[in-house]
């Protein structure tokens, strides 16, 4: 809008640079506003996890890394910077004009911020998980699978997508051992019944993986039964871990609202509580997680931060008069 | 051949002249993949900064993937992509499964010395 010249400063912020972030950059750069999007790890976010997208409408199939490099490319085009692989290392999201430092050294500045941060799978938190992480331990049932050729295996969770997982790596596996929390599943009733009725699955339900061991590679695992509180030791090949989701918000507690899963709070518009900064994917309080959501709300973010900034120039234009 | 933007190593003699023509090589092999993508981004953007480095990356099912998969560094690896850091012809760190940008900075300044002055 009005430039200073100083190319550290921008109308815009994108914190994020998955679906919702990108979607964001696209409107911003087509609507001529100085864009930058930060974005911590590849761009993409979780959409190059996704090996194909099937329910993006006008695309009959694609993978999630070529959807997400178009996505960038569009981005790009209408001018929008994007920086990757960059850290967050300090905020200040209060007054009138935002101010974010990148990796310790690079300070950036914007009257409208956007938090498109996303989330990520959750860990399980447990001795052995970090270092047998990829020697047994995995979160990709696509990408590791083959390598549990006959073997057994364990699949924690009880959502979605452990369940299809769960079938999907019966591919591979002798057998697959579900061990989940409750005592009941939180899937659809027809992931269920598909688990149930496959020969190869067997079940360890109120139950939890308490430690990961082994020798170099992953060898066996503790399992606490949750009602009676026993420990037992089984021998296991591979343990892949589906147990949900956490948002990316941790950096942002006590600056924007959160609610108590640490989702960030935002009113119809996808202002948060903060003047100027706008929240947008699968980081707000929402029910339904999916790309087109995520595009949905960073088009919605958008246009509301244009609208913050036109009145910002008018106020700015008023003091100046 | 996999769909990045760094160079391929696709034969077994483009493996050898690699290594034997480059002091530091970095090779990822893997696939298409969530576990994989990031970390050829990853490489792709340090390209610039380590010059010093030849950054590569193979494909894991490909004819000569075994290449890598059977190094005796990559025995206990069973998560993608395997990624093998070469000095002098010689392996001196193996990864396995999706890295950050901070680890693989951290591997490439211990094994190859200091980042080349840009
Ligand atoms: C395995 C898998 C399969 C899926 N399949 C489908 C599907 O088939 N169809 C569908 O519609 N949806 C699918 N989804 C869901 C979909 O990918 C997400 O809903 C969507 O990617 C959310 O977009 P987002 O932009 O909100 O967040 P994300 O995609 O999570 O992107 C957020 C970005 O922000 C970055 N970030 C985080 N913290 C910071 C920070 N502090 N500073 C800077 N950057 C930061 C992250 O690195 C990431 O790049 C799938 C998800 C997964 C995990």
């Amino acid at each position: 809008m009005t430039w200073d010249g100083n190319p550290n400063t921008y109308d815009v912020i994108v914190v994020g640079a998955g679906p919702a972030g990108l979607t964001a950059g696209i409107y911003l750069g087509r609507a001529k506003m100085r864009t930058l999007v930060l974005n911590e790890g590849p761009v993409g976010g979780q959409l190059v996890l996704t090996h194909e997208i099937a329910n993006y409408p006008g695309v009959e199939s694609i993978s999630g890394y070529q959807l997400a490099a178009t996505m960038k490319k569009q981005a790009s085009t209408f001018g929008c910077t994007i920086r990757s692989n960059v850290a967050v290392t300090n905020f200040d999201l209060d007054g009138e004009v935002k101010t974010i430092e990148v990796n310790g050294k690079e300070t950036f500045c914007a009257p409208a911020i956007i938090l498109a941060m996303g989330g990520r799978s959750r860990m399980l938190s447990v001795p052995g998980e970090q270092e047998f992480k990829g020697k047994g331990i995995s979160y990709c049932a696509t990408c590791d699978g083959d390598f549990f050729q006959d073997k057994d295996i364990i699949v924690v969770g009880g959502g979605n997508s452990a369940l299809e997982e769960a079938v999907s790596l019966t591919k591979y596996a002798r057998s697959v051992t579900i061990v989940h929390q409750f005592d009941e599943f939180q899937a659809f009733a027809h992931a269920i019944e598909e688990a149930r009725a496959n020969a190869k699955i067997s079940f360890i339900m109120q139950s939890t993986v308490t430690e990961f061991m082994g020798n170099g590679f992953l060898q066996s695992v503790k399992i606490r039964n949750l009602v009676s509180g026993e420990i037992t030791e089984r021998a296991i090949d591979g343990v892949f871990i589906f147990i949900g989701y956490v948002p990316n918000t941790e950096k942002f507690v006590g600056r924007v609202q959160l609610n108590s899963g640490g989702e960030v709070v935002v009113n119809s518009s996808l202002e948060t509580n903060v003047q100027g900064v706008y929240a947008a994917g699968d980081s707000i309080q929402k029910k339904y997680r999916q790309v087109t959501t995520a595009v949905a709300d960073g088009t919605i973010a958008a246009l509301s931060a244009i609208g913050h900034l036109h009145n910002h120039r008018a106020n700015q234009l008023e003091k100046a008069l | 051949m996999l769909q990045t933007s760094l160079k391929h190593i696709l034969t077994e003699q483009d493996f050898q002249d690699t290594l034997r023509s480059n002091e530091n090589v970095m090779i990822c092999c893997g696939r298409m993949g969530p576990m994989c993508i990031p970390v050829y981004e990853v490489m792709d953007e340090l390209q610039g900064d380590y010059d010093h480095v030849a950054f590569r990356d193979m494909e894991f099912d490909g004819p000569i993937g075994h290449l890598i998969r059977t190094l005796p560094e990559c025995k206990s690896f069973r998560g993608l992509p395997f990624t093998v850091y070469f000095k002098n012809g010689k392996v001196v760190r193996a990864t396995t499964s999706i890295q950050t940008k901070d680890q693989v900075t951290e591997i490439l300044d211990a094994e190859y010395a200091a980042r080349a002055a840009k």
